[in-house]
C-alpha cells in the first residue's frame, strides 16, 4: 500500500496498525444510538416553521390557532429569545429569526407537541405578519450602492474577528508578498481566467437534530448531532443569554458531519423550546429542512492569473475571490481567508497577491465544508498550472516538480512547513498511473496537487489511570464516524506502551471533557493527538515517581516496559501499572491523572515577508500534502464524464491507522467527484429548487470507479504525535482540479464553471474555445 | 386532524406483535415511534437513501415508503432480528474489518441489501455488488471498502 516507507520510529504498539474501530460492532448490529434514537421520559417532539421569504420584516405573530391544536405544549418565536447573538467570527445570528427573516427556510417559529406530526401540523397554523423587503441574491448585488442591507446593526455586533465589516460586506482579506504588478513583465507565459464554483450540500446521512431538557434548577442538558460539544455550548449560551455553566452539552453517535454540524443548527431552538415547555424536547430535521436550513459549501467567483518564465519557473500569481456568505457570517470569514492563504498551491511563487470580499446575501448561511475554501481555488489554480505546462511542453508532473515547495520553504505569507512529502506523492501517482489502460487504450489523465493545514485553536486531553492499571481517555473531541476515538486511543496506548483495548474513550461532555474546538480543520489526529500524547506522558512520569518508591530506586534508573510495567534498567524487577495505580490511590502523590491543553503555537504570518490584512488564523497548523491523478471517460454523445480510475497519494506524516487514512482518501475523493461532476444546489429566485435527494444527486456505488488506489506517504512531522498530520480533507481538495484537467485532456476544452455537467462538457467538445455558461 | 390509531398485527423479528399506529403510518414510523425499533433510520423519508431498509417476507423494502397497514399478516425483519443469521454475521464481520463502517448511519440498510444479494447470488461480481448497493447512499466511505466487505463475505460463504 505504501511506497518508499521510511524506517519507522518506535512503533512497538498499536500506532501504524489498522485497528478496527470499536464502534463498528454496534453499528453493524444496528445498535448505535444517534440523536433521533434518544428518548427521555415525558419527551415532546419539536418542529420548525420556516420563512417563506428571503428578506422580510416580522411585524407580528398570531399563535392562537396553533396553540389550540392537538398536542401542542409550547411555541417559541423571536419574541421568546433575547437580544443575544452567536457566531464564531461575527456574532450576527439570533437563536431564531427575530425582527427580520434573512433567507427562505430560516426558522421563524417552533412548536413542541406530543408527536412530531402534531408539532408539524401546529406549525402550519402559525400566522406570521411579514413586510417583504427587497432581497440580495448574489454577492454582486449585495455590493451595489443601493443594495438592501441585511444586517442594519452590523457595526454594533461583537466581532471576534473584524475585517472591515460594513454594509453587506462581511469581511475582506488582502494578502501579498513580492511585487506582483512588476513581476508580470518577467513572465514569458501568462494565463488568466475567471472561474465559478457552485454551492454543494454536505448530505451527511444523518440529518441534524437535538434533544434538550431542563432540570428543576434551570440547568440544561443538551444532546445533539454535532462536531463540537463546546461550540454547541457556546452558541446556545450566547444566543439565549445563558451562562455557560448552566448548559451541559453532550453527544450521541454522530451520522457524519463534513462541516455541516460544526457550528449551530437547531440546538438553540431546541433548548428554547424545552425551557418554555418545561419538558424534554427532541427536534429532528427532515432531509429537506437539512438542505434548506443549515449550511452549504460557498459558491466562489475566482479571478486567477498565473505567470511563468519560458523554462516553466513560476513567477507570479494573483487571485481575487468574491464569496457568497449567505445570511450569517458563520465560519465564512475563516473559509475565505483560508482559501486565499492556500490559493498559491504548494508551489514556490515569489510574487503573490490574493484578495477577497465576503458578502452577505439572502440565502442560507454558507459555512465549513470539508476543504474549507481550498477546492474552489484549486479548481482554478491547478488548471492554470497545466495550461502553463502545455504552452511550454512540460508534462503535468514535470511542471509541478519544478515548482513545488521544498523542505525548509515557507508557505505564502509565512507559515513554516514542517515536513513535506509532496515529491513522494507525485512519484507514487506517476509510477502507478503511467502507460495505458489494461486494454491498451490511452488514458485521459488529469493531475492535481494540494496541501492542507491541520491544527487550529484550543484542544486538550485528560488521561486517567484507573485502579487496575487500565486507562480512561477524555478529550472532548467528537468522533463523527471517521474514527478519531480509535486514533486517539492508539496514540494514548502507544505512549503508555499498553495494548489498544486497555484504553477506554469517554464520550464528549462539556461537564467532564477538556476543551476541544471541534472535529474540523483536519485537526483531531494532529492537535488533539499532541495533547493526548503529552497527557499520557505525564501519567507515565507520575507512575515513575510511585514506582521509584516501590522499587526503592532513583527515577532515572527506571524504564517503561511494554504491557504496563515499570522496571529498573538492567534488572528483571518491575511493578505493574495495576500495582502502581492501586497504591497511588492511597499514597502521597495521589491517583494518576495527566492533562494537557494547547493551541498551535507558530505564527501564520511572517511580517518580514508579506502583508496580511484580514487573515483569520494568526496561528494555524502543519501542512499535509497530496497528489491526485484521475483517468476519465467522456461520453461523446452526452458529454457525461465518468472517472475510470483514480490514484490518490497523501503525505499524512505518520498514518496512526492506515485503514482509516485510506477510507478518508476514498470518501473525500468520492465527495469531491460528486462536487466536480454534478452536485449543485440550485436556486430558483430566492428559493432552493432541489432540497431533496431525489433532485440533488450524490454519488452512489455505481457512480464511482472501483479502482481508487491510495498511497500513504509518511514524512513524519516533528511536532505531530508520532509524526502524524491531518488526513480528513486532503482527499477531497484536488478532485475538481484533477478531473477538470482530465476532461481538458479528453476533450481539448478547458472549463471555468463547476460542476462539469454533461451539458457543459458537450458544449466544450462542440466548440472548445467557445463561451461557457 | 390527528389520524386515528389502528391496531396492526404483524410478525416482527419472529414474534407476533400488535401495534397501535396511525392509519396512514409508514412502517418506518411504526417501527421507530410505536415499537422503538431504532435500527432503521430516517435519512430522507423519500425512498432514495436506503437507510430505512428492512426485510418484509424476506425481501428488502424501504420502510419509509411502506405503509404499516400493508404489512399486516406479514413478516418484518430488522437488524434487531438478525442474530443467528449466518450470511448477516459474515457480512458484519467483513464490514467491521474492511473499514466499510464510518458514521454507521447507512450501515444497517447497506447490510440488509447486501444480504439479499448474497442470498440470490452467492458469487456476485464487483459490478453486481455495486448494482445491488446502488440504492443505499453512503456519504463517508466512497463505497470501496463496503464493496470489498461484501465480496469478502461472499467469498468466505461460498467456501
Amino acid at each position: 500500500m505504501s511506497l518508499d516507507q521510511p524506517e519507522p520510529i518506535f512503533l512497538g504498539g498499536t500506532v501504524g496498525k489498522s485497528v478496527a474501530k470499536p464502534d463498528n460492532l454496534e453499528k453493524v448490529q444496528g445498535r448505535a444510538e444517534y440523536i433521533a434514537d434518544l428518548y427521555r421520559p415525558g419527551m415532546l417532539h419539536g418542529a420548525i416553521l420556516a420563512s417563506p421569504h428571503a428578506h422580510a420584516r416580522i411585524r407580528g405573530y398570531d399563535l392562537s390557532e396553533a396553540m389550540q391544536a392537538p398536542g401542542v405544549v409550547a411555541i417559541i418565536t423571536g419574541d421568546d429569545v433575547g437580544e443575544g447573538r452567536m457566531g464564531a467570527f461575527i456574532k450576527d445570528e439570533h437563536a431564531i429569526a427575530k425582527g427580520k427573516v434573512l433567507y427562505v427556510g430560516e426558522p421563524v417559529a417552533a412548536v413542541a407537541a406530543r408527536t412530531e406530526e402534531e408539532a408539524r401540523h401546529a406549525c402550519r397554523l402559525i400566522k406570521v405578519d411579514y413586510e417583504e423587503l427587497p432581497a440580495v441574491l448574489s454577492p454582486e448585488d449585495g455590493l451595489a450602492e443601493d443594495a438592501p442591507i441585511l444586517h442594519e446593526q452590523l457595526a454594533d455586533y461583537i466581532k471576534v474577528f473584524d475585517a472591515g465589516a460594513e454594509g453587506n460586506l462581511c469581511s475582506r482579506t488582502e494578502l501579498s508578498e513580492g511585487d506582483v504588478d512588476a513581476a508580470w513583465a518577467e513572465c514569458d507565459v501568462i494565463v488568466e481566467d475567471e472561474y465559478t464554483t457552485q454551492p454543494q450540500a454536505h448530505v451527511s446521512m444523518e440529518p441534524c437534530g437535538a434533544l434538550a431538557e431542563v432540570d428543576p434548577n434551570g440547568r440544561v442538558t443538551l444532546w445533539s448531532a454535532n462536531q463540537s460539544v463546546f461550540r454547541v455550548q457556546a452558541n446556545v449560551c450566547e444566543s439565549l443569554g445563558l451562562p455557560m455553566s448552566k448548559l451541559r452539552s453532550m453527544t450521541p453517535r454522530v451520522g457524519a458531519g463534513f462541516g455541516n454540524k460544526m457550528e449551530p443548527h437547531i440546538q438553540p431552538i431546541t433548548v428554547a423550546l424545552a425551557m418554555k415547555a418545561k419538558r424534554p424536547v427532541k427536534l429532528i430535521l427532515t432531509r429537506e429542512e437539512d438542505f434548506e436550513m443549515v449550511r452549504a459549501r460557498h459558491p466562489f467567483r475566482v479571478r486567477m492569473k498565473t505567470g511563468a518564465k519560458s523554462d516553466g519557473t513560476l513567477v507570479a500569481r494573483e487571485c481575487e475571490v468574491l464569496v457568497d456568505c449567505g445570511a450569517f457570517a458563520d465560519d465564512s470569514p475563516g473559509v475565505m481567508g483560508y482559501s486565499l492563504l492556500m490559493c498559491g498551491g504548494p508551489y514556490r511563487i515569489p510574487h503573490m497577491k490574493a484578495s477577497g470580499k465576503l458578502v452577505y446575501t439572502n440565502k442560507l448561511r454558507f459555512g465549513a465544508f470539508r476543504g474549507f475554501g481550498n477546492p474552489q481555488v484549486l479548481f482554478a489554480g491547478e488548471q492554470q498550472i497545466d495550461q502553463i505546462g502545455e504552452k511550454l511542453g512540460l508534462d503535468p508532473f514535470a511542471i509541478r516538480r519544478k515548482n513545488m515547495l521544498r523542505e525548509g520553504d515557507q508557505w505564502f505569507v509565512g507559515p513554516r512547513i514542517g515536513s513535506n512529502g509532496l515529491g513522494r506523492c507525485l512519484d507514487a501517482v506517476e509510477r502507478a498511473s503511467k502507460g495505458s489502460r489494461a486494454d491498451g487504450s490511452p488514458r485521459n489523465f488529469g493531475l492535481s496537487v494540494t496541501a492542507h493545514i491541520s491544527g487550529l485553536l484550543g484542544t486538550g486531553a485528560i488521561v486517567k489511570m484507573l485502579e487496575d492499571g487500565t486507562i480512561s481517555l477524555n478529550t472532548g473531541a467528537t468522533d463523527i464516524g471517521q474514527g478519531s476515538d480509535t486514533v486517539l486511543a492508539q496514540i494514548c496506548a502507544e505512549e503508555l506502551k499498553l495494548p489498544f483495548d486497555t484504553v477506554a474513550v469517554a464520550s464528549p461532555d462539556t461537564d467532564g471533557s477538556p476543551y476541544n474546538w471541534g472535529t474540523t480543520a483536519s485537526r483531531v489526529t494532529y492537535t488533539t493527538g499532541r495533547a493526548v500524547k503529552a497527557a499520557a506522558k505525564k501519567v507515565v512520569d507520575q507512575a515513575m515517581n510511585h514506582a521509584a518508591e516501590m522499587l526503592e530506586c532513583d527515577v532515572d534508573d527506571l524504564e517503561l516496559r511494554e504491557g504496563g510495567r515499570i522496571g529498573q534498567r538492567g534488572s528483571n524487577s518491575d511493578v505493574t501499572f495495576a500495582q502502581i495505580s492501586g497504591r497511588a490511590h492511597w499514597a502521597v502523590g495521589g491517583p494518576l491523572v495527566g492533562s494537557e491543553t494547547l493551541v498551535f503555537d507558530e505564527p501564520t504570518h511572517d511580517p518580514k515577508r508579506a502583508i496580511a490584512l484580514g487573515l483569520p488564523f494568526p496561528r494555524i497548523g502543519v501542512f499535509s500534502f497530496a497528489a491526485l491523478g484521475v483517468d476519465v471517460d467522456v461520453d461523446d454523445t452526452s458529454g457525461q464524464v465518468t472517472v475510470h480510475e483514480a490514484w490518490s497519494a497523501a503525505d499524512v506524516g505518520r498514518a496512526i491507522n492506515p485503514r482509516l487514512v485510506e477510507v478518508q482518501l476514498h470518501g473525500g475523493f468520492v465527495q469531491g467527484l460528486g462536487y466536480a461532476l454534478y452536485e449543485e444546489m440550485v436556486w430558483d429566485g430566492a428559493r432552493l429548487a432541489n432540497p431533496s435527494l431525489m433532485d440533488y444527486k450524490v454519488p452512489t456505488a455505481r457512480d464511482v470507479p472501483d479502482a481508487i488506489h491510495t498511497y500513504i506517504i509518511e514524512d513524519p512531522d516533528p511536532t505531530g504525535p508520532f509524526g502524524a498530520k491531518g488526513a480528513g480533507e486532503i482527499g477531497l481538495n484536488a478532485a475538481p482540479g484533477a478531473i477538470a484537467n482530465a476532461v481538458a485532456k479528453a476533450t481539448g476544452a478547458r472549463h471555468v464553471h463547476l460542476p462539469l455537467t454533461g451539458e457543459r462538457v458537450l458544449a466544450g467538445m462542440l466548440d472548445p474555445g467557445g463561451p461557457q455558461d | 386532524m390527528m389520524a386515528k390509531k389502528v391496531l396492526h398485527s404483524l410478525t416482527l423479528n419472529g414474534e407476533e406483535v400488535q401495534v397501535a399506529s396511525a392509519a396512514g403510518a409508514t412502517l418506518l414510523e411504526t417501527l421507530r415511534e410505536d415499537l422503538r425499533i431504532l435500527s432503521s433510520k430516517r435519512g430522507c423519508n423519500q425512498g432514495v437513501c436506503g437507510a430505512c431498509t428492512v426485510l418484509v417476507d424476506g425481501k428488502p423494502v424501504r420502510s419509509c415508503l411502506t405503509l404499516t397497514a400493508r404489512c399486516v399478516g406479514h413478516s418484518v425483519q430488522t437488524m434487531e432480528g438478525m442474530d443467528g443469521d449466518q450470511i448477516m454475521a459474515t457480512l458484519q464481520r467483513h464490514m467491521v474489518e474492511s473499514g466499510g463502517v464510518q458514521c454507521g448511519f447507512c450501515t444497517g440498510g447497506v447490510l440488509i441489501s447486501a444480504r439479499e444479494l448474497l442470498e440470490d447470488n452467492p458469487s456476485p461480481t464487483r459490478e453486481a455488488v455495486k448494482t445491488a448497493l446502488s440504492g443505499n447512499i453512503c456519504r463517508c466511505t466512497g463505497y470501496r471498502t463496503i464493496v470489498d466487505a461484501v465480496c469478502g463475505a461472499a467469498e468466505e460463504l461460498s467456501q
